[in-house]
């Protein structure tokens, strides 16, 4: 196959002012670009104000070559010199005639204005301030879908929540223990280390239980199930509204937030505290690795865990958990259910259930802290 | 350059299976160089199967498929790449990358297959717009303009490289009727003027009987080809009843 195209750029002998251009062979998208940086070069350096272009030996011309030949008439045009294309081919002369050098003005086609910095913040703001309302409208009805639930238990559809509740809490039981036993062996390995200039070490049971009881356990398992589940719920919905079956169910009268949103708000309530318990109970064995393998009974350990906590502490851990669950499967949800159109869309969801899901649950438990200091839990 | 008598595209013996049902069993053909080519059949015959085999998505059960002498089914790197820089598809849905706008889904093609300077790609590309009537949209993301508009976009984003052979995949459905016949106005004029082979898969009669040279019926039931030939033919004389009905009703009643 000839694969090749020869160029010559000559100025005619009486009139500088005159470029033959001829193209033999090939001119394609490979070929083209040689022709290409030559010309540009060529015209950059001086502009004849007549160009001949003989495409009589041309044997193939695709798009590539019609640009080149287009962008030629442009450039004529603009320094109102002429351009003549002898001998092209009627198949490629047709395809040429299809476009008219005027359409292609570079200016028209100037890619829009990016905003400015102001203009960004001031966005920002706007978009924020209508999240928390879109937040405050969304946990409003949540709350009266969740109160008509209680009423009539029968409404609810039990077998998604228990659908949802296998794949969000026993699907995530290795991921929790593995977490939550991995932190309390670390956390008291590195805590052994400077009380053990104290002779303080059994003192570690202490703080591994108070702190995976009140604070750890509960949030560990939360970020964990934000990042997990959260996010399945999140891109769940939003590809169902892509789909347009968020549409599909409200047109025939069934709430979505009903259908979708109450089963997986339940099933989380209920599987967040179960999971914080295996939580609580893993991390305290984590910690009771470390202290047997400094050298400390068993029982010696299990007596300072259980003189440290009490049932107070394990409550306010596990009320907690209540909220928690709430939160992750709420934010996902309204996530998904607010994904826009657009093949990056469930994606961006998805990452925004994430992030407020963590945010929420940090803020809550911030809260929470306060509240029980005051309330002397 | 090849003689013009060899078929540009040849089928052989193919069979297509998914999880080990067989959908087509043993079917051959060809298709010519500059042919304007239809795979037509009922729902859920294998068409769009057929086309993904063509294209190299899909591994075959048994034969080969040969694009411009080459066989796709076992070539590797390079060769794979040199068959592939020959074809263009558009996909059922449009498939165009939605964190690009119009303009830079069509341009990446260039940008990564030719050498051609900014302004060559940034012209070429806005070329292939304007065929299909977009240049308006070009800046816009996929996301902000219709299904129809999309479409016409991927047909411009697989005519990017000048490929040899498009391989359209339902590109009338979902346009109206006078964006669909103005599209068969513009294969028509590719067709002939730049050379390029279509294998195409419609439903839309109309559009096959204003645009294929020849068309390939399947049939479910016998899972290969019913009959072949051009439309017209197929709807007065094809020796199968069946085929003679797809045609001569849907056209009757439309």
């Amino acid at each position: 196959m000839p694969n090749n195209l020869t160029t010559s750029f000559q100025t005619d002998e009486r009139n500088p002012d005159i470029l033959h251009l001829k193209l033999q062979g090939r001119l394609d998208s490979i070929t083209a670009a040689q022709v290409w940086r030559d010309t540009l070069n060529f015209l950059d350096r001086r502009s004849p104000r007549e160009i001949i272009l003989d495409a009589s030996d041309t044997d193939y011309c695709d798009m590539s070559g019609i640009s080149l030949m287009l962008a030629l008439q442009r450039h004529q045009k603009q320094i109102k010199g002429s351009l003549e294309i002898r001998g092209l081919k009627l198949e490629f002369q047709k395809l040429l005639d299809m476009f008219d050098p005027a359409e292609f003005d570079p200016a028209e086609v100037l890619p829009p204005k990016r905003r400015r910095f102001p203009e960004e913040v001031g966005l920002g703001v706007v978009q924020l301030r209508e999240d928390i309302r879109e937040l405050i409208v969304f946990v409003g009805e949540l709350c009266v879908a969740l109160v008509l639930a209680f009423r009539n238990p029968g409404q609810v559809r039990w077998k998604d929540a228990f659908l949802v509740a296998e794949i969000t809490g026993v699907n995530a039981l290795p991921i929790v223990l593995l977490v939550s036993f991995l932190i309390g062996l670390i956390m008291s390995f590195q805590a052994a280390i400077p009380m053990r200039m104290f002779g303080a070490e059994i003192y570690v049971a202490d703080l591994i239980a108070l702190s995976m009881t009140r604070e750890l356990g509960p949030i560990m398992t939360a970020i964990v199930l934000a990042g997990r589940s959260a996010s399945a719920f999140a891109a769940e919905l939003g590809t169902m509204k892509v789909n347009e079956e968020i549409d599909a169910l409200s047109t025939m009268g069934l709430d979505p937030l009903r259908f979708l949103v109450v089963p997986r708000v339940i099933a989380a309530v209920v599987m967040t505290p179960l999971l914080t318990v295996f939580a609580i109970f893993l991390g305290i064995i984590g910690g009771a690795v470390v202290l047997l393998s400094l050298g400390f009974p068993l029982i010696a350990y299990v007596n300072q865990v259980l003189s440290a906590i009490t049932y107070a502490d394990f409550l306010g851990g596990i009320v907690k958990c209540f909220v928690f669950g709430v939160l992750i499967a709420g934010i996902g949800c309204l996530r998904g259910l607010q994904t826009q159109t657009g093949p990056s869309a469930v994606g961006d969801s998805t990452t925004r259930a994430v992030v407020s899901g963590i945010i929420l649950i940090v803020v809550t438990d911030g809260i929470f802290s306060v509240a029980y200091f005051y309330l002397g839990v | 350059m090849n003689s013009d008598r060899t078929p540009l595209i040849s089928v052989e013996n193919f069979v297509a299976a998914y999880k080990g049902h067989v959908v087509i069993d043993n079917i051959s053909f060809d298709i010519g160089r500059g042919e304007i080519f239809v795979i037509l059949g009922g729902s859920g015959c294998g068409k769009s199967t057929l086309l993904k085999h063509m294209i190299g998505l899909y591994q075959p059960a048994r034969g080969r498929i040969f694009i411009d002498g080459q066989d796709i089914v076992s070539a590797q790197g390079k060769d794979l790449l040199g068959i592939l820089r020959k074809i263009g598809v558009m996909y059922q849905s449009g498939a165009l990358f939605g964190s690009m706008t119009i303009l830079e889904n069509v341009r990446l093609p260039l940008e990564e297959f030719t050498d051609l300077p900014y302004p060559a790609i940034e012209l070429t590309a806005m070329m292939k717009l304007k065929l299909v009537g977009l240049a308006d949209f070009a800046h816009l993301m996929p996301s902000e303009i219709s299904g129809g508009m999309q479409k016409r976009a991927a047909i411009a984003r697989a005519m990017a490289l000048d490929p040899r052979i498009l391989f359209l995949d339902e590109p009338s459905a979902g346009l109206d009727p006078i964006t669909s016949a103005e599209l068969d106005q513009l294969i028509l004029s590719l067709s002939r003027n730049l050379m390029i082979t279509f294998v195409i898969v419609t439903h839309e009669l109309p559009s096959i009987f204003s645009i294929a040279d020849r068309v390939i019926m399947l049939d479910k039931r016998i899972k290969g080809i019913a009959d072949s030939g051009p439309p017209q033919y197929l709807k007065d004389h094809s020796e199968n009843a069946w085929v003679r009905q797809f045609f001569s009703r849907e056209v009757a009643v439309p």
